[in-house]
């Protein structure tokens, strides 16, 4: 009744290569950075001396966000030098979230492997340089062998521990905000396919296109839903790098 | 139902590409419902079992609401990795 095709899940992430390597997907990531550097550098060119407006408000709220809801919970005081850290992967990955709803663009950078992938690897390396600059060789054998549990159990806590800081993190850390964004991705593409099939259907049945308003609508509460998720994606990718900082800095806490 | 039995004599027999596919698909559609069971569980205790400690405690709801989202984001890894099983096999 419908011609109702589901595209290849290549069509719809994969987009051209505009010239070799380069696509609609690395133009999104590329603008996000270039965005979110001209919103700090504009911020930073106003008087700080005056009462904050326009664009410094937007910075000064991000910063204060940072540091009142992520470091300050994580890290506590001490952190609070892991704020710019912490901030430019907030913005870069929350505008490379943003695309997904945004008319045209249609398509969330973080929805291809790839960008995750390398942001994890980063926080990977920051934590653990951070880990071996605080505790020194002690981060490896506290980690394998830790002190506060009974004799018995520290191979087995170990090992799960071992696995669960250098194995498991950055690949959770990374698959969470991809498959994240990729569902959501899938959704709207879903139920957009879904509106234009019933809408355009050649068909004798009378209340078939009136019904196109039912996946119109879910169309529509989706979208307003994935504003939500792309600020949570980016928001808890951010709090988990705060705590695994935290976390790799004092190991007992 | 006679014309069920009609439909599926009628249908050509399935290649073993064919075959193949299907048995991908229906695998597919398992693991994704499956790993949806145990994260919706838990993350409906976490947030629920937040959503009380607010009530409780209203001055520590800032606490707890960090502690929920990564609650959340541990839960729901294993759901998202359910998905992208889901993505391998069936597409």
């Amino acid at each position: 009744m419908l011609a109702l095709e589901f595209p290849p899940i290549n069509e719809i992430i994969r987009w051209q290569d505009l010239f070799p390597s380069f696509n609609k997907v690395a133009i999104i990531a590329c603008l996000a950075s270039l965005i979110g550097i001209a919103i700090f550098l504009a911020a930073s060119r106003r008087d700080p001396l005056v009462a904050p407006t326009g664009v410094r408000n937007l910075a000064e709220t991000g910063v204060e966000f940072i540091e009142d809801q992520i470091v300050m919970q994580t890290m506590g005081r001490d952190g609070l030098g892991w704020t710019p850290f912490l901030l430019t992967l907030f913005i870069f990955v929350y505008l490379c979230n943003l695309p997904g709803i945004i008319p045209i663009l249609q398509m969330p950078a973080t929805a291809r492997m790839a960008l995750p992938l390398f942001l994890a690897v980063i926080v990977w390396i920051t934590y653990n340089v951070v880990g071996f600059k605080h505790n020194g060789i002690k981060y490896l054998t506290g980690m394998l062998w830790p002190r506060n549990v009974p004799v018995g159990m520290r191979p087995l806590v170990g090992l799960i521990e071992f696995l669960s800081n250098i194995v498991l993190r950055p690949f959770s850390l990374a698959v969470r905000l991809f498959a994240n964004m990729l569902a959501g991705h899938m959704l709207l593409v879903t139920f957009a396919l879904l509106s234009n099939a019933m809408l355009f259907a050649e068909t004798k049945q009378l209340m078939l296109k009136p019904m196109t308003i039912l996946p119109f609508f879910m169309l529509l509460f989706l979208t307003i839903f994935e504003v939500l998720v792309g600020f949570l994606q980016a928001y808890i990718f951010t709090i988990l790098t705060g705590v695994y900082i935290g976390l790799a800095a004092h190991p007992e806490h | 139902m006679e014309s069920l039995s009609r439909l599926i004599a009628q249908a050509p027999p399935l290649n073993a590409d064919d075959a193949k596919a299907a048995n991908a698909a229906i695998g597919a559609g398992f693991a994704y419902g499956l790993a949806a069971i145990g994260p919706g569980i838990g993350i409906g205790y976490v947030v629920g079992k937040a959503i009380e400690a607010m009530a409780r405690q209203p001055e520590a709801a800032g606490m707890v609401r960090t502690t929920m989202f990564l609650g959340i984001a541990f839960t729901e890894a294993l759901a998202l990795i359910g998905f992208v099983v889901f993505i391998l096999l069936g597409l």
